[in-house]
């Protein structure tokens, strides 16, 4: 049974790497950050310049600031244009805070 | 349990004695989880990034939507959401873009709150004067200004102004800072020509946070042209943005999981002869069909545990310990300014648990059911083939 045995040390050695790596990072809330290095003086630098979004993907204002764009700026020439940005197949427009809806009035209706 | 060990002995003989083709099969298996995992910890890092660090962001953002589109809002609607009950302030802020076609990169230009305290993460300090400024990390790196130094910038007459760097964001606030360029308010106002009486948009901060979707609703309610922008709206855009639907997640997820349907179709569609005879002389040793399926169980458990392990390690590797660089191109895009700045290495357990459940699963049903399809035929018909 040596191969056997063999097989779970390996097995437990990756385990163990592995579970050292999770334990290491496994938290699971949002508010850890600030617990984190630097992580006060990010929500800090947050609240005093009164920032919105990440400086991630800067190439189309709503890949930008996701959070602040409207829904035609990932359409640049006109509603319904093909998306040209690489990164607008990774950063859809949202849709937060639009609530026009078109209506019908039929013949007769008020 | 000596039964299942001296079964599971046999197993990695068996695995051993066709060692190159399980050994590709690992490592394809490996890379497969290697790449999702690469996806699913470097969303969840920027998740908890972002989540963790908008936390501050304002609670109200005002926006005007003309045409609809963006547009610049009157600094006098502050004062009809200042009469609101549960409003504590209201404050325009003015921003902006700027395109420099010499190394085509965008910058963002912001002009700073009344508050003239330091921050923690500025080297330096913020602009005091019409002539100064503070950068960001990433136009340091492009342009190379130090503090001291001067920006010339091309305002919207097309004149020249020059700016003296009076601080510099520290590196660990690039995913915050990196294409900022921070002036005085009335300096990015004349920059933009952007008359008094507007504003890029209001910021509003409330005395409850429960009442603010309340409030959000009366703004749009009394100012019928804005778009009230709430803190968990920002959030849950973040919340959103790199989640399992994701475009990251399905981009490359989608040719991961080909691949995998491809090796898995491979086994469910049957064994090689090797292994049916292999099986059919186990049958004819006398080895009952629960024992047959044990010793494939065993095999399947050994590829995919080990490719499990492997993977998931080789993601957190590429992600944590290199910085994602098979990704980061799909985050960059066009962008010629891309933070350059280390993940937080925090990870949900139950999104390694559901890659786990999705990779293992299937592969082990797709070994088990045509090794029992054999098993249950008669040896001899077996062995013939």
């Amino acid at each position: 049974m040596f191969k056997s045995w063999l097989f779970f040390i390996f097995c437990s050695i990756l385990a163990l790497f592995l579970a050292a790596l999770l334990v290491q990072g496994a938290v699971t809330s949002g508010p850890v950050v600030a617990s984190l290095p630097d992580g006060k003086a990010k929500q800090q630098l947050v609240s005093r310049l009164r920032l919105t979004d990440l400086s991630l993907c800067s190439e189309a204002r709503y890949t930008r600031h996701p959070s602040q764009a409207d829904l035609f700026s990932a359409f640049q020439d006109y509603p319904g244009s093909f998306e040209h940005f690489p990164t607008g197949s990774i950063i859809l427009p949202q849709l937060e805070g639009f609530n026009n809806q078109l209506r019908i009035v039929r013949q007769g209706e008020n | 349990m000596r039964r299942l060990l001296k079964i599971l002995d046999f197993t990695l003989s068996s695995l051993l004695k066709r060692k190159y083709k399980n050994f590709a099969l690992i490592a394809v298996y490996a890379f497969t989880i290697a790449v999702l995992g690469s996806v699913l910890f470097l969303t969840q890092a920027l998740k908890y990034e972002a989540t963790g660090s908008l936390e501050t962001a304002p609670d109200i953002v005002v926006q005007r939507i003309f045409a609809g589109r963006h547009d610049l809002i009157p600094v006098n609607y502050a004062e009809t959401i200042r009469r609101l009950p549960g409003v504590k302030s209201v404050s325009s802020r003015v921003w902006g873009y700027y395109y420099d076609s010499l190394i085509k990169a965008n910058l963002t230009f912001l002009a700073s709150g009344s508050d003239r305290q330091t921050l923690d993460l500025l080297e330096g300090r913020l602009p005091l004067a019409d002539d100064e400024c503070s950068i960001g990390m990433g136009i340091q790196s492009a342009f190379g200004p130090a503090i001291g130094d001067s920006l010339a910038l091309e305002d919207s007459a097309g004149a020249t102004k020059t700016f003296q760097v009076v601080g510099l964001f520290r590196a660990e606030s690039n995913l915050l800072t990196n294409d900022l360029v921070i002036f005085q308010e009335q300096t990015l106002r004349a920059f933009f020509n952007i008359d008094s009486s507007l504003a890029t948009d209001l910021i509003v901060e409330v005395y409850n946070p429960r009442e603010t979707k309340t409030l959000a609703k009366k703004i749009k309610y009394h100012l019928a042209d804005t778009r009230p922008i709430t803190r968990d709206e920002i959030l849950h855009t973040y919340e959103t943005l790199f989640n399992w639907r994701s475009g990251m997640m399905l981009a490359v997820a989608t040719g991961a999981l080909i691949a995998f349907c491809i090796l898995a179709w491979d086994k469910a569609t049957g064994l090689s002869a090797e292994e049916k005879r292999e099986i059919g002389i186990l049958k004819a040793l006398g080895w009952e069909t629960a024992d047959v399926l044990t010793v494939k169980l065993w095999e399947g458990l050994v590829i995919s545990l080990t490719s499990l392990l492997i993977g998931l390690i080789g993601a957190w590797v590429h992600v944590f310990v290199f910085g994602a660089p098979a990704l980061t191109p799909l985050l960059k895009g066009w962008s010629v300014l891309y933070p350059d700045f280390a993940y937080t290495a925090l990870i949900d357990i139950y999104q390694v648990f559901v890659l786990a459940m999705l990779t293992v699963g299937p592969y082990i049903a797709c070994t088990l059911i045509p090794a029992w399809k054999t098993a249950v035929t008669d040896p001899d018909l077996v062995m013939r083939g």
